[in-house]
Formats: structure tokens, C-alpha cells, sequence
């Protein structure tokens, strides 16, 4: 009896775990598999390896893109990860009021797409800008709009990984280094320091990539400053030069996999810190200093949303600068680039399917990889492919996607110019990060849940749909929402993937910026950014709703 | 109750999107977003039963794309496209030569002149300078007449141009200025020139957009955007330079390889009709098609003298050298201003 069950519970589990991989190769590893081929053959088709990195490093060209990409991006990380540490340390070792609140706003650019903060900024410093007296002769277009842009993008991924690393301080050290009469800046230096080195470490990181990847910013606001990912744009969509477009992909590839392994030493090292006799520290109030990360954090917050709220206004002007009067006229975008209102809904679709197909993909993936106990090897297969994505720009997935699917050998070809490869774009693009939230959610319910369930000889599906799915709930529907929200304000993968018939919201803003309408640029992510807090209050609502509704044991 | 609402919703997201017509056609287009609209309509009426895809992109992208597509073409027709980038397709050997029903009514210096033609000429759009004048007065900048006056000093940083690679206007005004300035004496006016560009666009409109809101006070693009802005209410002067205009023709064909030949040919008999030229009449002031043409305002009425002359093939032949080597001297130049 108990073999007959297991032997049927194995092969569902063999039967999942080889779709697992079918699906997560097909969108994930064949098209980076597809790049990483064609930056290595030559034109013609034969193998030349390196000969196409060297021939274009040659050309005097790319080494000044290559600077200017260096150069942003070590500007910005040297920018943004101090005032995110501030910010953070604000939220967790301070005695701020209203720290939850302070938290949400901070993580708003989130909810735009990275071309909003290259708008407003434009609106702000352009030549004809409300504060265009404060940049003297200087000119936003170029290095200090790329730098001002990319800040407002980057800083909610640098606050996350940093309050993460200032959460794992132990309360002990402070303790001992009090009694033995060690003064504020001391404990600063010797405790707290040393003990997020690795949160830092990993925050300059991610802040360097996001910004050496990005092309939504400097797209917009760069002028004639290019940078490696511009060019990649300009080549693929301009040239229609693909291979060179793929040379200059895998470039950027090199940060991104520097950045992944570094992270993965760093999660490592970090765990080590949490021992059993752990004590969580607790801030003390203190007048001065609380008072000085208040304004410091309002100033930050004040800051980003003064950023959105410029696009959002300058959506309703008439004729920026000469004529102030409100109309909706911008958002009329049927008469516009971009495909009109239909791209939108497009969005709203690709958005929707990303979220529903992705959650449960993710899902599963993740239970199966942690709770599957069959096949180990084929196990951390699944899984290395779940966290390869968190080391592919999206520039460079989006351009294997072009490769592997375009081929009219590959029986996938029908889902080219589709939806469906939005989709799978999407879901792959954005799959670690979901992933990981599965994974950390799956361990935290007890493994005896499973064990008992087996000995009591119910199928492991009954288990997983009955009780690991509703504890997992709010995780889910987090994932949901994330899937959501990333599916409306991306352009990097996309935008090498798009059809007329699948046009979207943000690359519609691209588009029309490009054609010179730039009030309409920032109606279409202003509607970008309300839909995503709409979407996110939504979950949140229904997360509360179904929580209480059905776990009230949690309360307990 | 929640999986039930789950399935309402996808249902909803999904209804509508199912609908085929009859015939369908992609059509390749770098013709302004603001004017396909109401062109379209005008051929549903003739033809309601063709469903029209629009891909619309600058012109320098519509070439590369079509360029690429060669072995497997996406487009049925390119249409309201460079006609320098159609005698490019043709010298690709990528064009269905077709003769529409009203050929004859098309001005000969308007249209390819084999029989059966390779392409048709819709209109002529060229270049002009959008120049705002409320600026110009705060900053103290003089009226330009001439392409030579852009490059004083005076003007440094003040002058956005579209790049000839990814927009036609720019690559028109391009040739025009090696066609006026002879080849040596026209790359040494860009390099004069390049030093008072304060930005090169995507796009031939976005100079004149820009212009217009006074984010740079001059924008060098082309009259239809020009007037437009100007009729909308934008404080500008429409500056027609007087060495003599660059253009070139917005101009149809049907790609070579198309699976839907019947539509397509519907397609361009309606794209070169005497409805479809009325409506480009309203845009532009020179039309192919025989006794359209007609006065637009804040255009002058000598807007065709002033066009330079030009020779398609030339351009074609040249362009690919041409790009390059501007890529070459404007392009790699842009480090970080210090």
C-alpha cells in the first residue's frame, strides 16, 4: 500500500520536475545559450570566439562608451548608497515616527518605469525648466541627467538590500561595547559597520549593474552621452545590427555575473551572523539624533515624490512652458507613437498573464525544489536555472528571446510577435526575485506538515493544495503583485519583442518621447504609475482580506 | 468566490481580442502618428473589409528593418516612406513593380519611371527651420535666413538637428547640404555646424516639437511639423533657408514576396487615389498627384522653387557611405561635455 503511494506520488513529482525543466529552459536558458553563440561566430557563421569583442573594443567608439558606462554608474553608487544607508539606518536604528510610511514612499520608484525620473527631470533642469537657474551654464542632457535619473531609479533596490543587512545586528555587541564605555562613532565604526560590510558590498553592487544596464534613463535625458546600453538600443532597433547588438549584450553581461556570484558569497557569509542567542536591536529614543534622520528621511521622501509628481503635472499642461492651463489632451494617445490607448490594455494584459502564470510557476518551482525529495540532481538543475535570470540584464534576455524564437527551425517560432512571448520574456526577467520570496515562505512551514501528511499516505499535491498553498497565501499573492507590477513598468527585454499588435504602455513612452512628445511620455507613466499603486493597494487589500478570512491562527 | 472572479476577469481581458477580418495587411510606415489616423479612415471607407497593421518608426529604422526582413519579409507595403530608401529596396531587388489604377494622374517626376513602376510618390516633404521666437528675443538670437548663418557662433548649443540615420529629414538635409556645398565643402559646413548642435533626435519632428517649447530655439526639421506647430499655437518662425531646400518624397510600394498581393495592390491603388492625395494635400504643399496641390498656411506659396534638385538614385547609392562617415565625424565625438 504505502509503496504503491509512493511510487505514484514519484512520478507525479518526475513528471512536474521534467515540465519544471522544459519550461524553465525554454524561457531561460536556451536564449542566453542562443546569444552567448552568436556573439562567439562570426558573421558567416563560423566560430571565431573572442575575435568579435576584440574587433569591437578596437574601434575608439566603444572604449568611450565603455567609459561613459563606467563612469555613471561608479557616480551614482557613490551617490545613492550613502543616502540609502543613511535612509536605512533612519528606518532601523532610529526612533523615526511613522517608519512603515516612510518605508512605502521610499520604495515607490519601484511603481515607474525608469523613463518617469529622465522626464520630470527634463520638466525640472531642461532648458526651460522650473528650476533651471540652479544648473547655472551647465545642461541636464548628458552625464547629470543620466546620474539625477538613474538615483531616483536605484535607490529603492540599494534601500531594500541595505535595511536587510541592518536588520541582522545583534544587540549583544552593542551592549558589551556600552558597558565597556565605547562612545556613539566607536560602535558606529567597530560594530555596525563591519557587520553590514557584506549588505554593502552587495548594495554597490546591485546599484552599479541597475545602472550600467539601464537605457531608459539615458535614452531619454542623455542627449549625446551614449552608453553601452544605448548603443545596444540604437544597434538592434536603429541598424538592425544584431550581432553587434549581441557583442555589446554579452559586455554587459560581465557586471551582471560579477555582481550574482558576489551575491551569492555574500548571502552566505551573512547567515553566519544569526546564531541561536541572537538578540535583535532595538533603537533608544534620542532627541537630536532622531530628530536629524526625521528631516533627513522627509528630505529623501519629499524628494522622490516631488520627482513623480512633476511628470504627473506636466501631464495636464497644455503647452509646456507658455501655456499652464490643465487639459487632458496628453492622454489622448490614439494620435500619438507608441500605438495608442490599445498599448496600454496591451500592458494591462501582458501584466495580468505575467502574474497568474508566473505566480504558480514560480510557486511550484520553488516547492519543488525545497520540498520534492526525489532526484536531487536534477533538483539543483531547476534551481540553478531559477536563479540564473538575477544575472541576465534585461537588454540581453530580450535579445536571446529574438534569436532562439525568431529561428524559423525552432517549432516555437509561431509564438513570435505574440503575446505569449511577452510573457515568457516577463516571467523569465523577473523570476529570481519571486523565487526567492517562494523559497523563504516554503521553509518557513514546518516540514512535518509533509512528513505527517506522507505517513498518513495523502498524495503530496493534496498536501501542497490544502495546506501549504493557503499558509503560503500572502506570499503568493506578493508575488502576484510584483510579477504585476515589473510586467507594467518594464522596457529592457521587451522592447526588442514587442509586434504592432502588442505594443505596451512603457515602450510606448519611449517611443513618444522619441517622436518629441514628451507631455505625452509622461501621461502614458503617470498611468503607468497609478495603475501600479492601484494594483498594489488592490493586493494588499485582498492579502489583509484572506488572511483574516483564513488564518486566524496566525493571530495566535 | 475568488478563482470564479479570477476566471470573469481573464475572460474580460480576453474578449475582443479575437476578431479577424477578411484580408490583412502589415504596412510599414514613416509617416507622422498625427496623420496615419485620418488617412486610414479614408481607406477603410474605400476598402472595409482589408485590416491595415501599422509598424510606424522613423525612416532610417523602416529601412534597417526592411533591409534585415530581406530573406523573410514582415511587410506587404511600405507606404508614406522615403523614396531614397525605396530606390535603395529596389536596388535590393525587394519591391513588386505595380501600377495603380491612377498612374497616369501621377506627376512623372513623382514617380519611379519604369513601367510598371517599382514605387509612386505620394508628396514632397522637406526641410525647415522651426525657430521660436520668444527665446530668440530672451537670449537675444537673430533671425536666420541661411543654412550658413546656423553656423555662428552665436547659435552654439542652441541648435537641435534630427540624426540622418534613424530619421529621413536628417539624412534629406544631409544630402542637400553636400548637393548645395559640394561634397568637401559640405562635410566642413557640418563640422561647423556640429559645434552649435546641442542635441541630435531620433526623429525628424522632435526638433521642431522642441523648438516649439522653446527647450532648444532652433530646430531644424521639416515643414509639415513646422506648420502644424505653428497653427497649434507655438511661437514660432518657419525659417526656409535660402541656398534652397533638401526633400524627398513620401512614396509607396509593395514589398517583393508578399503573401497578400490582392490586398496590397488595394492597398497602394488607394494610397495613390485622388481621396488618399486630397488628404496629403491638406499636410503638404506639393502632392504627386496632377492639380491637388494646393496653398497651406504658414507655408509660401513658392514652397516648390525653393526645393533643391535632387537625385534619388544618388542618395540611395550613397547613403549607406554617407551615414557612416557622419557617424563617424558627429558620433564618437559625444563624450561627456566637461
Amino acid at each position: 500500500m504505502r509503496s504503491i503511494w509512493h511510487d505514484s506520488n514519484k512520478i507525479i513529482l518526475m513528471v512536474v520536475m521534467g515540465l519544471l525543466l522544459l519550461i524553465l529552459g525554454i524561457i531561460i536558458f536556451l536564449p542566453l545559450i542562443e546569444i552567448l553563440q552568436k556573439s562567439f561566430y562570426a558573421h558567416a557563421g563560423s566560430f571565431v570566439f573572442l575575435d568579435n569583442f576584440i574587433a569591437y573594443l578596437r574601434e575608439p567608439r566603444a572604449l568611450s562608451l565603455i567609459y561613459n558606462s563606467l563612469f555613471i554608474s561608479c557616480v551614482v553608487t557613490i551617490i545613492i548608497v550613502p543616502i540609502a544607508f543613511i535612509f536605512a539606518y533612519a528606518l532601523m536604528r532610529s526612533c523615526l515616527p511613522f517608519k512603515p510610511l516612510f518605508r512605502y514612499l521610499a520604495l515607490i520608484p519601484l511603481l515607474a518605469p525608469s523613463l518617469l525620473p529622465a522626464i520630470s527631470f527634463v520638466y525640472l533642469f531642461g532648458n526651460q525648466g522650473m528650476l533651471k537657474s540652479w544648473m547655472g551654464d551647465g545642461s541636464i542632457y548628458g552625464v547629470w541627467g543620466i546620474v539625477l535619473g538613474e538615483c531616483f531609479y536605484v535607490f529603492p533596490h540599494v534601500l531594500m538590500i541595505l535595511l536587510s543587512a541592518l536588520s541582522l545586528s545583534d544587540a549583544r555587541l552593542y551592549e558589551a561595547a556600552q558597558s565597556m564605555g565605547a562612545n556613539g562613532v566607536k560602535k558606529f565604526f567597530t560594530i555596525t559597520l563591519p557587520s553590514v560590510k557584506y549588505g554593502l558590498v552587495s548594495a554597490v553592487l546591485v546599484s552599479f549593474t541597475l545602472v550600467i544596464t539601464d537605457f531608459g534613463v539615458p535614452k531619454v535625458i542623455g542627449g549625446d552621452f551614449a552608453v553601452l546600453a544605448t548603443e545596444i538600443y540604437k544597434q538592434v532597433i536603429g541598424q538592425q545590427n544584431f550581432e553587434l547588438g549581441a557583442t555589446v549584450g554579452v559586455l554587459l553581461l560581465i557586471p551582471s555575473v560579477i555582481t550574482f556570484i558576489a551575491d551569492g558569497i555574500v548571502q552566505k557569509k551573512q547567515k553566519s551572523v544569526l546564531g541561536a542567542k541572537f538578540v535583535l536591536y532595538k533603537p533608544k529614543p534620542s532627541g537630536l539624533f532622531d530628530n536629524i534622520m526625521l528631516l533627513f528621511s522627509s528630505t529623501v521622501v519629499g524628494l522622490l515624490l516631488m520627482i513623480l509628481s512633476v511628470s504627473i503635472f506636466a501631464s495636464f499642461m497644455k503647452f509646456w512652458p507658455y501655456d499652464l492651463s490643465l487639459v487632458l489632451k496628453h492622454y489622448d494617445f490614439n494620435s500619438m507613437d507608441g500605438g495608442g490607448w490599445d498599448s496600454y490594455f496591451n500592458s494591462i494584459r501582458l501584466a495580468f498573464w505575467s502574474a497568474f502564470l508566473g505566480t504558480i510557476l514560480v510557486f511550484v518551482t520553488a516547492y519543488v525544489v525545497e520540498r520534492g525529495k526525489v532526484l536531487s540532481s536534477l533538483r539543483s538543475i531547476i534551481k540553478f536555472l531559477a536563479l540564473l535570470p538575477m544575472a541576465v540584464p534585461g537588454l540581453v534576455l530580450g535579445l536571446g528571446y529574438i534569436f532562439f524564437f525568431n529561428n524559423p527551425q525552432n517549432p516555437l517560432h509561431g509564438i513570435y510577435q505574440s503575446m505569449a512571448i511577452l510573457v515568457a520574456c516577463t516571467i523569465a526577467h523577473f523570476f529570481t526575485t519571486s523565487y526567492i520570496t517562494a523559497v523563504t515562505t516554503i521553509k518557513q512551514i514546518d516540514q512535518e506538515f509533509d512528513d505527517v501528511a506522507e505517513s498518513m499516505g495523502i498524495a503530496f499535491y493534496k498536501t501542497f493544495f490544502k495546506v501549504t498553498v493557503p499558509i503560503a497565501i500572502p506570499s503568493i499573492l506578493e508575488i502576484g503583485r510584483y510579477f504585476f507590477v515589473n510586467a507594467m513598468t518594464t522596457v529592457s527585454a521587451v522592447v526588442f519583442l514587442y509586434a504592432p499588435q502588442t505594443t505596451l504602455a512603457s515602450v510606448a513612452v519611449l517611443n513618444m518621447d522619441d517622436a518629441g512628445d514628451i507631455s505625452s511620455a509622461a501621461a502614458m507613466s503617470s498611468l503607468i504609475v497609478a495603475t501600479s499603486v492601484g494594483v498594489t493597494l488592490l493586493f494588499n487589500f485582498v492579502s489583509h482580506y484572506l488572511v483574516f478570512a483564513t488564518q486566524k491562527w496566525r493571530k495566535s | 468566490m475568488f478563482k470564479k472572479g479570477l476566471c470573469v476577469f481573464a475572460s474580460v481581458i480576453l474578449a475582443g481580442s479575437s476578431l479577424i477580418a477578411k484580408e490583412s495587411i502589415t504596412v510599414y510606415t514613416a509617416l507622422e502618428s498625427d496623420q496615419v489616423k485620418p488617412y486610414l479612415e479614408s481607406f477603410k471607407k474605400v476598402e472595409p473589409d482589408v485590416e491595415v497593421k501599422i509598424v510606424r518608426d522613423s525612416t532610417g529604422i523602416i529601412t534597417a528593418k526592411l533591409l534585415a526582413e530581406k530573406a523573410n519579409p514582415q511587410a506587404d507595403v511600405v507606404w508614406g516612406t522615403a523614396a531614397t530608401s525605396l530606390v535603395l529596396l529596389e536596388q535590393n531587388d525587394m519591391l513588386h513593380p505595380y501600377a495603380p489604377k491612377s498612374l497616369d494622374k501621377i506627376e512623372a517626376k513623382f514617380r519611379d519611371s519604369k513601367n510598371p513602376p517599382a514605387w509612386v510618390g505620394n508628396d514632397v516633404w522637406g526641410s525647415a527651420i522651426c525657430f521660436n521666437e520668444v527665446e530668440a528675443k530672451k537670449q537675444n538670437l537673430p533671425l536666420p535666413t541661411s543654412w550658413e548663418d546656423l553656423t555662428k557662433p552665436i547659435y552654439k548649443g542652441k541648435i537641435v538637428m534630427p540624426n540622418p540615420a534613424s530619421s529621413g529629414t536628417g539624412f534629406l538635409d544631409v544630402t542637400a547640404w553636400l548637393k548645395i556645398f559640394g561634397e568637401n565643402k559640405g562635410w566642413e559646413y557640418m563640422d561647423k555646424l556640429h559645434e552649435n548642435i546641442g542635441q541630435y533626435t531620433h526623429s525628424g519632428s522632435k526638433p521642431c516639437k522642441m523648438a516649439a517649447a522653446g527647450e532648444f530655439p532652433i530646430g531644424i526639421s521639416f515643414e509639415y511639423r513646422a506648420a502644424k506647430s505653428k497653427k497649434e499655437g507655438a511661437p514660432i518662425a518657419i525659417v526656409f533657408p535660402k541656398e534652397g531646400l533638401g526633400w524627398d518624397l513620401e512614396a509607396t510600394a509593395i514589398v517583393k514576396g508578399t503573401k497578400n498581393l490582392d490586398a496590397a495592390q488595394k492597398f497602394v491603388n488607394w494610397a495613390s487615389s485622388e481621396d488618399a492625395n486630397k488628404l496629403y494635400a491638406e499636410n503638404f504643399a506639393v502632392v504627386a498627384y496632377k492639380g491637388l496641390s494646393q496653398k497651406i498656411e504658414n507655408i509660401p506659396a513658392n514652397y516648390e522653387s525653393m526645393l533643391i534638385q535632387n537625385d534619388f538614385a544618388w542618395s540611395a547609392k550613397n547613403r549607406e557611405a554617407i551615414l557612416k562617415e557622419w557617424s563617424k565625424r558627429y558620433e564618437s565625438k559625444s563624450e561627456p561635455k566637461k
